[in-house]
């Protein structure tokens, strides 16, 4: 990272800190739900950008991480601070029975990605017959008084859960910049390039990408709790659902793959972009259902034709924070 | 426990219906098969087929029997422009590369329907789809036998045209041997095209048939699209005896489960025989070893 890089971060940092003094509500839900996504998406990359493994399943992590948090404080009444724990622990398990079973026996690729589907919609329809989660008719969180901040079960005004997910974020940034640094990350983007070479040269290829699977499964895990207690209604046909997984994986495609900045600049523009075509619909008076995801769909295309690499790496560049 | 004859029907029609599964998923194998692109728009062009049938027989009374002639011609058109269009210079770019693409191409494709035809569930009513042949105990709803019977026929003539055509012959040979039917002068992006022409005629096909059977909402692509890859995987990917075989299995599990269990239940045998099959015979049942 050189000099003008830090400026920059330093900047963006200043600025989202400073948000909710002067931004109004809807800025803050809109920056809420952009810094959700860069988190989820520097996650999911962890698996794909890092170590080379396509998850097309992530909504499972997301959707049980929700619904472990969520049922044990509807149910049991206890906090979520003590849920995530049990959410994450979950989720790893999870992660591992999948990356052991897939790892295993060899599978890869497309069958891999496809694996992570069946296992998401396995659990999907399977939560719609679970009654102490309230099956297919949803589960749902008392919504507190918003004007009062209850830290201890995570019930509070707006900003409250925007700096939660800001620290997420970071936190995130943090931790994928040091992995991508350290041993664990080189032997990932090793495994990512060519797995042969790469267990040819002593690294333990079903070691690390269960590393890779299960710090991945664990963030993701945490991006469900805080969907739950921020959304406070979960429903499986939603939240399993693949267009979830599409959903997660669309901000570090368009970002950029396996890089850190990524994941933040695709989810910043798809939800930019996703608002706009709303508001702009809305001033011409145009009413016509299905017509938003229509042009979310070709500028989609047009990012996956042109920009292959994703648009990070282009503005790296344009920006000079890159090196070459 | 119903009686033997109830699931007798049952299963018959599960099977029945499984081969129209079947056809569907014949496509996405053969497209995988030779191109090596997992088509995720699949489903949603299955549902684009349904809709296809639904306004020719609003506008002319066309019978779906009958519309599946000029939709499969289209979608043969249509399938080659996207292939030769779009695809082909993907077929270099890694996986998840090509996967963003054909899901973009799906989000456009769920959406047109809706501003097009709504959300709400469109269908044909033909005077036989309430008749049907019995069997001594056993009833054969007359649109399910003629529609197994098309998709029957319709694979039928995809297998000879592999086995016996030379240019079905060449596409084998580009499926075998990408390099060496190159060096032997096949025009490889030709063929592609032409693969994914006929992959979207089997869907194309498929569809009519699937509108005599069942109502049409444009969110029912993806729901069809998991459904095919469920097919193909169990059968193996890119074998075509084993995309008409898996989507008999599932026919039949499907309507077993909807008799014994929740109807709502009834994918989840689907998704449960899928991580089976990958896990301990990732190349399918009928498949070649990988």
């Amino acid at each position: 990272m050189n000099s003008r890089a830090r400026i920059l971060l330093s900047v963006l940092g200043v600025v989202l800190v400073l948000l909710p003094a002067f931004a109004g509500n809807y800025v803050i839900s809109v920056a809420t739900l952009i810094l959700y996504f860069a988190f989820v998406g520097q996650a999911w990359n962890v698996m794909m950008g890092f170590a080379g493994q396509l998850s097309l399943g992530h909504s499972l992590y997301v959707g049980v991480g929700a619904y472990v948090s969520a049922a044990m404080f509807v149910n049991l009444g206890i906090a979520p601070w003590a849920g995530l724990w049990v959410a994450i622990l979950v989720c790893m398990a999870l992660g591992a029975a999948i990356g052991f079973l897939a790892f295993r026996f060899g599978i890869s690729g497309v069958y891999f990605a496809l694996l992570t589907i069946a296992f998401a919609e396995f659990t999907r329809i399977g939560f719609d017959h679970i009654e102490w989660t309230g099956g297919s008719g949803g589960l749902f969180l008392k919504v507190a008084q918003r004007e009062q901040m209850d830290l201890l079960n995570f019930r509070g005004p707006p900003a409250m859960y925007y700096y939660a997910i800001l620290a997420l974020a970071a936190g995130a940034l943090a931790i994928c910049a040091w992995l991508l640094k350290s041993r664990a990350g080189y032997y990932w983007q090793a495994i990512r390039e060519n797995e042969e070479a790469a267990q040819a040269l002593g690294i333990n290829t079903f070691r690390y990408k269960m590393i890779a699977v299960l710090i991945s499964s664990a963030m993701t895990a945490v991006s469900g709790v805080f969907f739950a207690f921020y959304y406070n209604n979960l429903f499986p046909e939603q939240i399993f659902h693949i267009s979830r997984s599409i959903e997660i994986i669309l901000g570090p495609i368009i970002g950029g793959i396996g890089t850190l900045f990524g994941p933040i600049l695709g989810a910043f523009v798809l939800t930019v972009l996703a608002d706009s075509i709303t508001e702009v619909l809305a001033y011409f008076g145009v009413e016509v259902p299905g017509i938003k995801q229509v042009f979310y769909g070709v500028v989609l295309l047009m990012v996956v034709m042109f920009l292959p690499h994703g648009i990070w790496p282009t503005l790296a560049r344009k920006l000079g924070v890159t090196k070459s | 426990m119903p009686s033997i004859d109830l699931i007798a029907n049952v299963v018959i029609a599960g099977l029945l219906t499984g081969l129209v599964y079947g056809l569907m998923a014949l496509g996405l194998s053969v497209i995988f098969g030779v191109v090596r692109v997992v088509n995720f728009a699949h489903g949603e062009m299955m549902t684009i087929a349904m809709y296809a049938a639904v306004a020719l027989f609003g506008a002319f009374r066309l019978d779906p029997f009958i519309a599946v002639i000029p939709v499969a011609i289209v979608f043969f058109g249509f399938g080659y422009a996207m292939q030769a269009g779009l695809i082909n210079p993907f077929i270099t770019r890694p996986e998840h590369s090509q996967f963003m693409l054909l899901v973009a191409v799906a989000i456009i494709m769920v959406n047109v329907l809706l501003m097009i035809f709504g959300p709400s569930a469109l269908n044909v009513q033909v005077d036989y789809q309430l008749e049907s042949y019995e069997v001594g105990k056993i009833l054969f709803d007359k649109a399910r036998v003629f529609a197994a019977g098309m998709a029957l026929a319709t694979s039928a003539g995809l297998f000879i045209f592999f086995k016996h055509t030379r240019t079905g012959k060449a596409i084998r040979a580009c499926a075998d041997n990408n390099l060496g039917a190159k060096v032997v002068g096949l025009n490889v992006k030709h063929l592609y095209a032409l693969t994914f022409g006929l992959g979207s005629a089997c869907v194309a096909v498929a569809g009519c048939m699937m509108i005599l059977l069942v109502d049409v909402t444009p969110s029912l692509g993806p729901g069809y699209t998991l459904l095919a890859f469920v097919i193909v995987i169990i059968g193996g990917l890119g074998s075509m005896p084993g995309a008409l075989f898996g989507g008999i299995l599932i026919g039949v599990s499907e309507a077993l489960a909807g008799l014994f269990f929740a109807p709502s239940a009834k994918s989840m045998f689907g998704f449960a025989l899928l991580i089976l099959v990958l896990l301990f015979r990732p190349q399918g049942l009928l498949g070649r070893k990988l």
